[in-house]
Protein backbone atom coordinates (compact mmCIF):
# COMPACT_ATOMS: atom_id res chain seq x y z
CA UNK A 1 0.00 0.00 0.00
CA UNK A 2 2.73 2.19 0.10
CA UNK A 3 2.71 5.02 -2.07
CA UNK A 4 -1.06 4.55 -2.79
CA UNK A 5 0.50 1.30 -4.67
CA UNK A 6 -3.03 -1.40 -5.12
CA UNK A 7 -1.40 -4.55 -5.80
CA UNK A 8 -4.54 -6.61 -6.34
CA UNK A 9 -6.05 -5.94 -9.23
CA UNK A 10 -9.45 -5.52 -9.71
CA UNK A 11 -9.84 -3.90 -6.48
CA UNK A 12 -11.78 -0.85 -8.06
CA UNK A 13 -15.03 -3.01 -7.78
CA UNK A 14 -14.69 -3.00 -4.08
CA UNK A 15 -15.27 1.18 -4.43
CA UNK A 16 -19.26 0.74 -4.06
CA UNK A 17 -19.53 4.06 -6.73
CA UNK A 18 -23.32 3.76 -5.79
CA UNK A 19 -23.17 5.16 -2.38
CA UNK A 20 -22.67 8.80 -4.75
CA UNK A 21 -26.03 8.48 -6.46
CA UNK A 22 -28.68 11.18 -5.10
CA UNK A 23 -31.26 10.15 -6.82
CA UNK A 24 -32.19 6.70 -7.88
CA UNK A 25 -33.82 5.53 -11.35
CA UNK A 26 -36.30 2.56 -10.13
CA UNK A 27 -37.39 0.46 -13.36
CA UNK A 28 -40.78 -0.30 -14.57
CA UNK A 29 -40.89 -3.98 -15.06
CA UNK A 30 -44.39 -3.56 -16.96
CA UNK A 31 -43.52 -0.93 -19.37
CA UNK A 32 -40.23 -2.31 -19.94
CA UNK A 33 -39.67 -3.88 -23.64
CA UNK A 34 -36.08 -5.14 -23.43
CA UNK A 35 -34.76 -2.65 -25.85
CA UNK A 36 -31.82 -2.29 -24.42
CA UNK A 37 -31.49 1.60 -24.99
CA UNK A 38 -30.46 2.21 -21.42
CA UNK A 39 -28.35 -0.44 -21.38
CA UNK A 40 -25.93 1.20 -24.50
CA UNK A 41 -26.30 4.47 -23.01
CA UNK A 42 -25.47 3.67 -19.02
CA UNK A 43 -22.00 5.57 -18.85
CA UNK A 44 -21.05 3.19 -16.16
CA UNK A 45 -21.96 1.02 -17.10
CA UNK A 46 -24.59 -1.33 -14.43
CA UNK A 47 -27.63 -2.09 -16.61
CA UNK A 48 -28.38 -5.56 -17.83
CA UNK A 49 -31.56 -7.06 -19.57
CA UNK A 50 -32.28 -9.51 -16.89
CA UNK A 51 -35.08 -10.97 -17.36
CA UNK A 52 -35.82 -6.90 -17.99
CA UNK A 53 -33.58 -3.80 -17.46
CA UNK A 54 -31.87 -4.14 -13.89
CA UNK A 55 -30.03 -1.42 -12.39
CA UNK A 56 -26.97 -2.65 -10.51
CA UNK A 57 -27.21 -0.04 -7.41
CA UNK A 58 -23.82 -0.75 -5.87
CA UNK A 59 -22.70 1.29 -9.24
CA UNK A 60 -25.56 3.30 -10.42
CA UNK A 61 -24.54 7.16 -9.55
CA UNK A 62 -28.25 8.05 -10.79
CA UNK A 63 -27.04 10.14 -13.61
CA UNK A 64 -30.51 9.49 -14.88
CA UNK A 65 -29.68 9.02 -18.45
CA UNK A 66 -31.88 6.04 -18.81
CA UNK A 67 -34.73 7.55 -17.52
CA UNK A 68 -34.31 10.25 -20.25
CA UNK A 69 -33.49 7.40 -23.22
CA UNK A 70 -36.30 5.32 -22.37
CA UNK A 71 -38.41 5.48 -25.21
CA UNK A 72 -41.26 3.55 -23.42
CA UNK A 73 -41.14 5.49 -19.93
CA UNK A 74 -40.58 2.83 -18.48
CA UNK A 75 -37.81 4.41 -15.57
CA UNK A 76 -38.53 7.32 -13.61
CA UNK A 77 -36.68 8.18 -10.24
CA UNK A 78 -36.88 9.07 -6.33
CA UNK A 79 -34.32 10.77 -4.27
CA UNK A 80 -32.12 8.54 -2.72
CA UNK A 81 -32.65 9.81 0.45
CA UNK A 82 -36.58 8.84 0.24
CA UNK A 83 -35.73 5.65 -0.82
CA UNK A 84 -33.53 4.69 2.30
CA UNK A 85 -36.17 6.02 5.00
CA UNK A 86 -38.73 4.02 3.35
CA UNK B 1 41.56 11.34 -11.39
CA UNK B 2 39.92 12.37 -8.02
CA UNK B 3 41.13 15.65 -6.89
CA UNK B 4 40.62 18.24 -10.04
CA UNK B 5 39.72 21.92 -10.71
CA UNK B 6 36.02 21.45 -12.08
CA UNK B 7 32.99 23.79 -12.35
CA UNK B 8 30.92 22.42 -9.62
CA UNK B 9 27.65 21.10 -12.44
CA UNK B 10 30.09 19.69 -14.15
CA UNK B 11 31.58 17.79 -11.08
CA UNK B 12 27.78 17.19 -10.13
CA UNK B 13 27.10 15.40 -13.74
CA UNK B 14 30.43 13.56 -13.23
CA UNK B 15 29.34 12.18 -9.94
CA UNK B 16 25.83 11.38 -11.36
CA UNK B 17 27.00 9.68 -14.27
CA UNK B 18 28.81 7.12 -11.42
CA UNK B 19 25.25 7.16 -9.58
CA UNK B 20 23.71 5.67 -13.23
CA UNK B 21 20.80 6.51 -13.48
CA UNK B 22 18.83 4.22 -16.25
CA UNK B 23 16.65 7.38 -17.07
CA UNK B 24 17.48 11.35 -17.24
CA UNK B 25 14.83 13.44 -19.06
CA UNK B 26 15.85 17.31 -18.58
CA UNK B 27 14.83 20.59 -19.75
CA UNK B 28 17.85 23.18 -19.56
CA UNK B 29 17.21 26.35 -17.33
CA UNK B 30 19.82 28.90 -16.25
CA UNK B 31 21.85 28.08 -14.00
CA UNK B 32 21.52 24.57 -13.94
CA UNK B 33 22.04 23.90 -17.81
CA UNK B 34 25.58 23.10 -17.60
CA UNK B 35 24.35 20.09 -15.66
CA UNK B 36 22.29 18.04 -18.53
CA UNK B 37 24.77 19.93 -21.17
CA UNK B 38 27.73 17.88 -19.42
CA UNK B 39 25.43 14.62 -19.13
CA UNK B 40 24.46 15.02 -23.19
CA UNK B 41 28.26 15.63 -23.93
CA UNK B 42 28.67 12.16 -21.89
CA UNK B 43 26.28 10.22 -23.33
CA UNK B 44 27.25 11.56 -26.82
CA UNK B 45 30.72 10.80 -26.28
CA UNK B 46 29.28 6.88 -24.98
CA UNK B 47 30.48 7.17 -21.44
CA UNK B 48 26.62 7.61 -20.03
CA UNK B 49 24.64 4.04 -19.55
CA UNK B 50 21.25 5.92 -18.90
CA UNK B 51 18.65 6.87 -21.69
CA UNK B 52 18.30 11.01 -22.11
CA UNK B 53 14.93 12.01 -22.81
CA UNK B 54 14.84 15.33 -24.03
CA UNK B 55 11.73 16.75 -23.26
CA UNK B 56 9.54 20.15 -24.01
CA UNK B 57 9.36 21.40 -20.40
CA UNK B 58 10.00 20.96 -16.99
CA UNK B 59 6.74 19.44 -16.31
CA UNK B 60 7.53 16.55 -18.87
CA UNK B 61 11.00 16.21 -17.36
CA UNK B 62 9.29 15.37 -14.02
CA UNK B 63 6.44 13.44 -15.85
CA UNK B 64 8.99 11.29 -17.73
CA UNK B 65 10.96 10.66 -14.44
CA UNK B 66 7.89 9.72 -12.51
CA UNK B 67 7.11 7.44 -15.53
CA UNK B 68 10.36 5.88 -15.73
CA UNK B 69 10.52 5.89 -11.91
CA UNK B 70 7.33 3.32 -12.02
CA UNK B 71 9.13 1.13 -14.29
CA UNK B 72 11.28 0.62 -11.74
CA UNK B 73 14.48 1.70 -12.49
CA UNK B 74 17.04 5.07 -11.07
CA UNK B 75 15.49 8.46 -12.75
CA UNK B 76 17.16 12.03 -12.90
CA UNK B 77 16.71 15.14 -13.66
CA UNK B 78 18.15 18.81 -13.26
CA UNK B 79 16.18 22.55 -12.88
CA UNK B 80 16.52 25.69 -11.37
CA UNK B 81 13.84 28.54 -10.92
CA UNK B 82 10.72 28.72 -12.73
CA UNK B 83 11.52 24.95 -13.81
CA UNK B 84 10.70 23.66 -10.60
CA UNK B 85 8.19 25.95 -10.04
CA UNK B 86 6.15 24.52 -13.03
CA UNK B 87 7.09 20.67 -11.86
CA UNK B 88 5.18 22.04 -9.05
CA UNK B 89 1.99 19.61 -9.64
CA UNK B 90 4.44 16.51 -10.16
CA UNK B 91 6.47 17.07 -7.24
CA UNK B 92 3.57 16.38 -4.68
CA UNK B 93 2.83 13.26 -7.35
CA UNK B 94 6.29 11.90 -7.30
CA UNK B 95 6.30 12.22 -2.85
CA UNK B 96 2.84 10.95 -3.05
CA UNK B 97 3.53 7.80 -4.88
CA UNK B 98 7.10 7.33 -3.12
CA UNK B 99 9.17 7.18 -6.23
CA UNK B 100 12.49 7.36 -5.01
CA UNK B 101 13.74 10.44 -8.05
CA UNK B 102 16.49 12.41 -7.12
CA UNK B 103 16.63 16.50 -8.49
CA UNK B 104 19.58 18.38 -8.49
CA UNK B 105 18.16 21.78 -7.75
CA UNK B 106 20.53 24.73 -8.80
CA UNK B 107 18.90 27.72 -7.02
CA UNK B 108 17.76 31.08 -8.50
CA UNK B 109 15.37 33.56 -7.89
CA UNK B 110 11.32 33.12 -8.56
CA UNK B 111 9.49 35.83 -11.36
CA UNK B 112 8.55 38.61 -11.49
CA UNK B 113 10.50 40.08 -11.58
CA UNK B 114 12.48 37.82 -13.93
CA UNK B 115 15.84 36.91 -11.86
CA UNK B 116 18.46 34.03 -13.14
CA UNK B 117 20.57 35.07 -10.00
CA UNK B 118 20.79 33.28 -7.03
CA UNK B 119 18.26 32.71 -3.79
CA UNK B 120 16.25 30.37 -2.30
CA UNK B 121 12.56 30.86 -3.16
CA UNK B 122 12.29 28.06 -5.82
CA UNK B 123 12.90 25.55 -3.22
CA UNK B 124 11.98 27.02 0.10
CA UNK B 125 8.28 27.08 -1.81
CA UNK B 126 8.29 23.41 -2.36
CA UNK B 127 9.00 22.77 1.10
CA UNK B 128 5.80 20.86 1.92
CA UNK B 129 6.19 18.37 -1.36
CA UNK B 130 7.04 16.29 0.63
CA UNK B 131 10.43 15.97 -0.79
CA UNK B 132 13.75 15.32 1.02
CA UNK B 133 15.80 18.62 1.02
CA UNK B 134 19.58 18.83 1.10
CA UNK B 135 21.40 22.19 0.59
CA UNK B 136 24.88 21.79 -0.04
CA UNK B 137 27.63 24.48 1.28
CA UNK B 138 30.40 23.91 -1.21
CA UNK B 139 30.60 22.51 -4.33
CA UNK B 140 32.67 19.15 -2.72
CA UNK B 141 29.46 18.87 -0.79
CA UNK B 142 27.20 18.66 -3.71
CA UNK B 143 28.71 16.33 -5.71
CA UNK B 144 28.81 14.63 -2.11
CA UNK B 145 25.27 15.12 -1.21
CA UNK B 146 24.23 13.83 -5.10
CA UNK B 147 25.35 10.53 -4.65
CA UNK B 148 23.86 10.08 -0.88
CA UNK B 149 20.36 11.58 -2.25
CA UNK B 150 20.09 8.34 -4.34
CA UNK B 151 20.32 6.23 -1.09
CA UNK B 152 18.72 8.27 0.67
CA UNK B 153 15.76 8.48 -1.97
CA UNK B 154 15.85 4.52 -2.28
CA UNK B 155 16.06 3.68 1.99
CA UNK B 156 13.02 6.13 2.35
CA UNK B 157 10.89 5.41 -0.88
CA UNK B 158 11.22 9.52 -0.94
CA UNK B 159 12.26 11.88 -3.16
CA UNK B 160 15.38 13.87 -3.16
CA UNK B 161 16.05 17.39 -4.09
CA UNK B 162 19.84 18.44 -3.76
CA UNK B 163 19.82 22.34 -3.96
CA UNK B 164 23.12 24.27 -4.51
CA UNK B 165 23.42 28.01 -5.24
CA UNK B 166 23.29 28.99 -8.86
CA UNK B 167 26.16 30.63 -10.47
CA UNK B 168 28.20 30.69 -6.47
CA UNK B 169 28.66 27.16 -6.50
CA UNK B 170 26.97 26.12 -10.03
CA UNK B 171 29.39 27.90 -12.31
CA UNK B 172 32.61 28.10 -9.53
CA UNK B 173 35.91 26.28 -10.50
CA UNK B 174 37.17 25.00 -7.80
CA UNK B 175 39.30 21.76 -6.42
CA UNK B 176 36.83 19.16 -5.77
CA UNK B 177 37.27 15.32 -5.26
CA UNK B 178 34.48 13.28 -7.40
CA UNK B 179 35.69 9.30 -6.76
CA UNK B 180 36.30 7.10 -9.30
CA UNK B 181 33.80 4.57 -8.05
CA UNK B 182 31.32 4.26 -5.50
CA UNK B 183 29.71 1.16 -6.45
CA UNK B 184 29.87 -0.10 -2.65
CA UNK B 185 27.84 2.91 -1.33
CA UNK B 186 25.49 3.34 -3.70
CA UNK B 187 23.84 -0.69 -4.84
CA UNK B 188 21.37 -0.78 -7.68
CA UNK B 189 17.99 -0.03 -7.24
CA UNK B 190 15.89 -3.02 -6.58
CA UNK B 191 11.83 -1.65 -6.74
CA UNK B 192 9.71 -3.48 -4.61
CA UNK B 193 6.94 -1.01 -3.87
CA UNK B 194 5.94 0.24 -7.17
CA UNK B 195 6.91 -0.99 -10.74
CA UNK B 196 4.91 -1.52 -13.82
CA UNK B 197 5.69 -5.26 -14.88
CA UNK B 198 2.89 -7.04 -16.79
CA UNK B 199 3.41 -10.26 -14.92
CA UNK B 200 2.57 -8.50 -11.63
CA UNK B 201 0.07 -6.27 -12.31
CA UNK B 202 -0.28 -3.62 -10.15
CA UNK B 203 -2.65 0.26 -9.91
CA UNK B 204 0.05 2.96 -9.21
CA UNK B 205 -0.46 6.51 -9.03
CA UNK B 206 -4.53 5.67 -8.44
CA UNK B 207 -7.50 7.71 -6.77
CA UNK B 208 -7.73 8.00 -3.25
CA UNK B 209 -11.16 8.00 -1.57
CA UNK B 210 -11.21 10.80 1.52
CA UNK B 211 -10.20 7.93 4.34
CA UNK B 212 -7.45 6.70 2.38
CA UNK B 213 -6.03 9.52 0.77
CA UNK B 214 -6.03 11.14 4.86
CA UNK B 215 -3.92 7.95 5.78
CA UNK B 216 -1.44 8.12 3.24
CA UNK B 217 -0.80 11.78 3.09
CA UNK B 218 -0.22 10.82 6.94
CA UNK B 219 2.18 7.90 6.34
CA UNK B 220 4.23 10.23 3.73
CA UNK B 221 4.60 12.95 6.82
CA UNK B 222 5.65 10.09 9.11
CA UNK B 223 8.00 8.67 6.60
CA UNK B 224 9.74 12.19 6.07
CA UNK B 225 10.24 12.84 9.60
CA UNK B 226 11.63 9.47 9.60
CA UNK B 227 14.19 9.54 7.27
CA UNK B 228 16.26 11.78 9.70
CA UNK B 229 18.12 8.72 10.76
CA UNK B 230 18.27 7.52 7.56
CA UNK B 231 19.75 11.10 6.24
CA UNK B 232 22.31 10.92 9.16
CA UNK B 233 23.12 7.43 8.65
CA UNK B 234 24.09 7.86 5.02
CA UNK B 235 26.40 10.78 5.49
CA UNK B 236 27.86 8.62 8.48
CA UNK B 237 28.00 5.82 5.77
CA UNK B 238 29.87 8.29 2.94
CA UNK B 239 32.02 9.91 5.86
CA UNK B 240 33.40 6.41 6.21
CA UNK B 241 34.06 5.28 3.21
CA UNK B 242 35.46 8.18 1.65
CA UNK B 243 36.74 10.30 4.42
CA UNK B 244 34.48 13.44 4.21
CA UNK B 245 31.69 14.44 6.79
CA UNK B 246 29.54 17.40 7.62
CA UNK B 247 28.79 17.65 10.97
CA UNK B 248 25.82 15.33 11.99
CA UNK B 249 24.85 15.02 8.39
CA UNK B 250 21.64 17.56 9.62
CA UNK B 251 23.17 20.63 10.63
CA UNK B 252 26.94 21.45 10.76
CA UNK B 253 28.12 23.38 13.79
CA UNK B 254 30.76 25.80 13.80
CA UNK B 255 32.83 27.91 16.31
CA UNK B 256 31.19 28.51 19.58
CA UNK B 257 29.77 31.75 21.08
CA UNK B 258 26.62 33.25 22.68
CA UNK B 259 25.25 34.34 19.86
CA UNK B 260 24.59 31.69 16.99
CA UNK B 261 23.97 32.44 13.31
CA UNK B 262 21.58 29.78 11.51
CA UNK B 263 22.01 29.84 8.04
CA UNK B 264 21.52 27.42 5.12
CA UNK B 265 23.69 27.06 1.08
CA UNK B 266 27.00 28.66 0.08
CA UNK B 267 26.84 32.14 2.08
CA UNK B 268 27.76 30.26 5.15
CA UNK B 269 30.98 30.27 3.79
CA UNK B 270 31.12 34.04 4.39
CA UNK B 271 28.84 33.53 7.36
CA UNK B 272 31.65 31.21 8.84
CA UNK B 273 34.86 33.78 8.37
CA UNK B 274 32.71 36.46 9.72
CA UNK B 275 31.70 34.36 13.04
CA UNK B 276 35.08 33.31 13.58
CA UNK B 277 35.83 37.34 13.65
CA UNK B 278 33.27 37.98 15.85
CA UNK B 279 33.08 35.21 18.26
CA UNK B 280 29.88 33.61 17.13
CA UNK B 281 28.90 30.21 16.39
CA UNK B 282 27.63 29.53 12.40
CA UNK B 283 25.37 26.45 12.43
CA UNK B 284 24.53 26.08 9.12
CA UNK B 285 21.70 23.77 8.14
CA UNK B 286 22.08 21.08 5.83
CA UNK B 287 18.84 18.89 5.28
CA UNK B 288 15.90 21.38 5.88
CA UNK B 289 13.64 18.95 5.13
CA UNK B 290 12.89 17.00 7.53
CA UNK B 291 13.29 19.88 9.68
CA UNK B 292 16.38 18.72 12.02
CA UNK B 293 14.23 20.14 15.02
CA UNK B 294 15.70 18.31 17.60
CA UNK B 295 19.29 18.65 16.76
CA UNK B 296 18.82 22.58 16.35
CA UNK B 297 17.37 22.77 20.08
CA UNK B 298 20.36 20.84 21.01
CA UNK B 299 22.79 22.81 19.24
CA UNK B 300 21.29 25.95 19.95
CA UNK B 301 20.31 24.90 23.49
CA UNK B 302 21.59 28.24 26.03
CA UNK B 303 22.40 31.19 23.46
CA UNK B 304 21.47 34.43 24.38
CA UNK B 305 20.56 35.60 20.74
CA UNK B 306 20.49 33.99 17.35
CA UNK B 307 20.09 35.66 13.83
CA UNK B 308 18.74 33.64 10.91
CA UNK B 309 20.19 34.73 7.69
CA UNK B 310 18.60 33.33 4.53
CA UNK B 311 17.92 34.23 1.03
CA UNK B 312 13.88 33.60 0.99
CA UNK B 313 11.14 35.16 2.38
CA UNK B 314 7.90 34.30 3.09
CA UNK B 315 5.95 36.97 1.56
CA UNK B 316 2.77 38.72 3.73
CA UNK B 317 4.75 36.63 6.67
CA UNK B 318 8.01 38.65 6.68
CA UNK B 319 11.49 36.77 7.04
CA UNK B 320 12.21 33.44 5.97
CA UNK B 321 10.94 30.44 6.40
CA UNK B 322 13.32 28.73 8.21
CA UNK B 323 13.33 31.79 10.49
CA UNK B 324 9.62 30.89 11.60
CA UNK B 325 10.26 27.09 11.41
CA UNK B 326 13.25 27.66 14.13
CA UNK B 327 11.25 30.21 16.69
CA UNK B 328 8.26 27.88 16.62
CA UNK B 329 11.17 24.66 17.54
CA UNK B 330 12.30 26.64 20.16
CA UNK B 331 9.91 27.88 21.76
CA UNK B 332 10.33 28.31 25.20
CA UNK B 333 13.95 29.08 25.09
CA UNK B 334 15.02 32.61 26.59
CA UNK B 335 17.12 33.27 23.11
CA UNK B 336 16.42 36.08 21.37
CA UNK B 337 15.69 35.04 17.62
CA UNK B 338 15.80 37.62 14.81
CA UNK B 339 15.99 37.36 10.75
CA UNK B 340 17.95 38.80 8.53
CA UNK B 341 16.21 38.38 4.46
CA UNK B 342 19.53 38.67 2.43
CA UNK B 343 20.57 38.19 -0.88
CA UNK B 344 17.06 37.94 -2.87
CA UNK B 345 18.06 37.90 -6.35
CA UNK B 346 21.33 37.39 -6.40
CA UNK B 347 22.14 40.56 -3.95
CA UNK B 348 25.93 40.23 -3.13
CA UNK B 349 25.93 38.90 0.58
CA UNK B 350 29.75 40.16 1.07
CA UNK B 351 32.15 39.66 4.20
CA UNK B 352 31.71 43.26 5.07
CA UNK B 353 27.63 43.20 4.89
CA UNK B 354 27.93 40.21 7.29
CA UNK B 355 30.18 41.69 9.91
CA UNK B 356 27.32 44.50 10.21
CA UNK B 357 24.69 41.66 10.66
CA UNK B 358 27.08 40.35 13.03
CA UNK B 359 27.51 43.76 15.08
CA UNK B 360 23.74 44.34 15.15
CA UNK B 361 22.73 41.09 17.26
CA UNK B 362 22.12 43.23 20.82
CA UNK B 363 20.05 45.89 18.75
CA UNK B 364 18.21 43.04 17.32
CA UNK B 365 14.45 42.45 18.75
CA UNK B 366 13.07 39.01 19.89
CA UNK B 367 11.19 38.08 16.03
CA UNK B 368 12.78 41.08 14.19
CA UNK B 369 13.12 40.75 10.54
CA UNK B 370 15.77 42.97 8.80
CA UNK B 371 16.02 42.91 5.00
CA UNK B 372 19.35 43.72 3.39
CA UNK B 373 18.25 46.39 1.35
CA UNK B 374 16.49 48.46 4.25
Amino acid sequence: MTGGTVKDVGSTTKNKTGTWRSERPIVDAEKCKRCGICVQHCPEPCITLDPHAVIDYDFCKGCLICKAVCPFDAITSKGERLCQTK
Amino acid sequence: MPNQIIEGSQAVAKMVRLCKPKVLAMYPITPSTHIPETLAQMKANGELDGTIIRVESEFSALSACIGASSTGVRAYTATSSQGLALMHELLFATAGMRLPIVINVVNRALSAPLNIFNDHQDSMSERDSGWIQLYAGTNQEAVDMTVQAFRIAEECLLPVMVCMDGFYLSHTYEVVDVPDDIKGFLPDYQPEHCYLDPNKPMTIGTWAMPEPYMKLRKELNDAAEKSVGTIQKVHDDYAKAFGRGYGDGLIEVTGEGSTAIVSIGSVCQNIEAVAKEKGMQLVRVRCFRPFPRQQLIGALKGKKSIIVIEKNAALGLGGGAMFHELRSALKGSDAKIACYVVGLGGVDVTLDYLRKVADSADSLGDGEVRWQNE
